[in-house]
């Protein structure tokens, strides 16, 4: 009798290391998946990327690079850089990577190098930052990371000035861990944080007053959906009930045959 | 220029390669031309050979042997009017609603001064047309990376030192692909005001605008009833600053009152500061905030004030004027309202913990069943 629960006690624990073992995984990138030999140089012009898409490109030292990826709610995405140096450099320098969401509102690192310093005599130096959980809502107050457009920033932040316009290599790959989780019970941002790109135009007038739409109602908009807290509430209702009458029916005696 | 110190070949000579390779190899639909600077006056007098700038290829689509004919017969002079062969530049390429990218590959300082070919830079950035100017130095010294990092700086530009034909050749096609990739619409210019009222009404969009040292700008952006306001603001330091820095982007109502902020601060060398805010009218329930009465069935849209200001601090001899670049992009988005979830619960362990609850209250009743009905049985 004791060998199930002992196996049962050991999955829990192997349950409970693989998860964050999962999510701190150096990103590996996807297979079949071109490699990115761009990079923008703004946040207008920031060169889109995919998760799990391999990036390499040359670029000159003090080159502010930016790329785009999309983000979900559910998912941790882990960033991983490495800039190596072929030339010979009169000094140390720092390097940053920064993230910013669709808002271009800084974005915090729980984890990973983020702003390491090559040393003069160092050929590379390695980057990171793994990103905070996705959240499906957040209030317009809040600054959690939300479902949308991320951008990642590399730049050079500390340097003696004779090194700038030196040529560097620059590895960058973008990894995701979906961690799922996400239902609508907790909030859904009506419009994900992408930016709107076109070019503005600046009104002359006040906009006319808009009628009011008209609320439709719809029956399926009652039912709700898999996953929803109803659903499990329900679900442990009957799972519960059934449990009852058994454990009731275990407690009778045996009949006589 | 004619220093045979790359590779053991001349710079002219490597840069003529360079540019035969990026004429081959680009696609047909690149609109390109060159002016040259300090290519023709063999003379010493400054005044003439300050005035030595041509355009060799005219903008537009590349004929690839002309252009290479034009390039092959370039000769290297004395003078490097930087600041007149940039301003010549930017002329060539006309104005319009897109970017244009300036390539600019030098060996030598500017020794036509004035005009300062960095001012000269700022000054075309500033015009409202999107203008961008990537530097290449030659074998560059500490006088011309200075002079080149100034220009590049000023206009959002980067700066290369190539020490080899292969790396010109490279830089180069990058910036020329790069060119055509970021070849789209440029931000509405803007101009915002020192105050709320009579501030520019702004559509969802990306705009820009010129903002000074400890200046406020600001913007006014209506918002209907249901709708989230969504605003983000980059300050690009285009010039030399203390190296501690910071941007905040406020919404306000009419009256002043703060809505919400948006704000960061940084230190050390970067290009753009950022900050960004959400807000939803659906979220207030005041009733104070819409005084006029409204007629049924019809939403009014409220204004909400942006204001944009920075805490920079210029060094020494840094120029205040023109302001330093403002990229403002508003956006209106239906709102999305907080959740209203039932206190109801989810997951495996919601349904195990259930399920074993269950269990113990049938094995609870089933034993007090059994024992009820041999009490009563005995009596």
């Amino acid at each position: 009798m004791r060998t199930p629960i002992r196996v049962a006690a050991a999955m829990a624990a192997a349950g409970l290391t693989l998860t964050p073992a999962a999510a701190l995984a150096a990103p590996s990138p996807s297979p079949g998946a071109a490699t990115v030999t761009k990079a923008g140089t703004s946040f207008l012009t920031a060169t889109t990327i995919t998760a799990g898409q391999p990036v390499r490109v040359g670029a000159s030292t003090g080159d502010h690079l930016y790329w785009s990826f999309r983000a979900d709610a559910g998912q941790v995405h882990e960033i991983g850089v490495t800039v190596t140096f072929p030339k010979r450099r009169t000094g140390a320098s720092t390097w940053t990577v920064d993230v910013f969401d669709g808002l271009r509102r800084r974005q915090a690192c729980t984890a990973g190098a983020q702003t390491p310093t090559a040393a003069t005599a160092a050929t590379s130096v390695a980057l990171g930052c793994t990103l905070r959980r996705v959240r499906p809502w957040a209030e317009p107050w809040s600054g959690d990371p939300l479902p949308g457009t991320y951008y990642v920033r590399l730049s050079v932040t500390d340097l003696p000035e004779p090194d700038l316009g030196l040529p560097i290599e620059v590895d960058l790959l973008v990894g995701a861990v979906d961690e799922g989780g996400a239902s609508g019970d907790d909030g859904e941002l009506a419009a994900a944080l992408v930016p709107n790109t076109r070019a503005g135009t600046v009104l002359t007038a006040e906009p006319t007053p808009e009628p009011v739409a008209e609320e439709e109602t719809d029956l399926t908009g009652w039912l709700p959906e898999a996953g929803s807290r109803w659903v499990w509430t329900t679900v442990g209702g009957v799972l519960a009930a059934v449990a009852g009458v058994a454990g009731f029916a275990l407690t009778r005696r045996p009949r006589r045959r | 220029m004619r220093a045979r110190d790359i590779d053991g070949r001349s710079r002219i000579s490597v840069a003529q390669q360079a540019f035969n390779e990026v004429v081959d190899g680009l696609p047909d639909e690149t609109q390109l031309g060159i002016r040259v600077l300090g290519a023709t006056y063999r003379g010493k007098d400054k005044k003439q050979g300050c005035l030595d700038t041509q355009q060799i290829v005219p903008v537009g689509p590349v004929d690839r042997t002309q252009a290479k004919a034009a390039v092959a017969g370039l000769r290297p002079t004395g003078f490097t009017p930087v600041g007149l062969a940039l301003r010549s530049a930017a002329q060539d390429l006309g104005t319009g609603s897109t970017t244009r990218r300036i390539v600019l590959i030098t060996d030598g300082e500017d020794t036509c001064a004035p005009p300062d070919p960095c001012e000269v830079a700022r000054e075309l950035a500033a015009q409202g047309t999107r203008l961008v100017v990537d530097t290449l130095g030659l074998a560059p010294d500490e006088k011309v990376r200075r002079q080149l990092l100034c220009i590049a700086g000023a206009t959002g530009g980067t700066y290369t030192a190539a020490q080899s034909a292969d790396e010109l050749t490279g830089r180069i096609k990058q910036l020329v692909d790069r060119a055509r990739d970021t070849y789209t619409a440029a931000p509405a210019v803007v101009d915002g005001t020192g105050a709320c009222d009579g501030a520019p009404m702004l559509a969802p969009g990306v705009y820009t605008d010129r903002e000074a040292f400890s200046e406020h700008r600001w913007y006014r952006v209506p918002v209907r009833p249901g709708q989230e306001l969504r605003a983000s603001v980059s300050v690009a330091l285009d010039r030399p600053v203390n190296p501690d820095y910071g941007v905040l982007l406020r919404a306000t109502a009419p009256d002043g009152r703060e809505l919400v902020r948006g704000v960061d601060a940084g230190s050390g060398r970067t290009d753009v500061v950022s900050a960004g805010l959400r807000w939803s009218a659906a979220e207030e329930k005041d009733a104070a905030a819409s005084p006029e009465p409204t007629p049924s069935g019809v939403q009014a849209a409220r204004t909400v004030c942006l204001v944009v200001s920075n805490s920079f601090a210029p060094r020494g001899g840094t120029r205040a004027e023109p302001g330093m670049p403002v990229e403002l992009t508003v956006d209106l988005v239906a709102a999305s309202p907080a959740p209203d979830g039932p206190d109801l619960g989810r997951g495996w362990a919601l349904l195990l913990l259930l399920t074993l609850a269950g269990l113990v209250t049938g094995l609870l009743a089933g034993l007090l069943t059994r024992w009820w009905v041999a009490t009563w049985r005995e009596n």
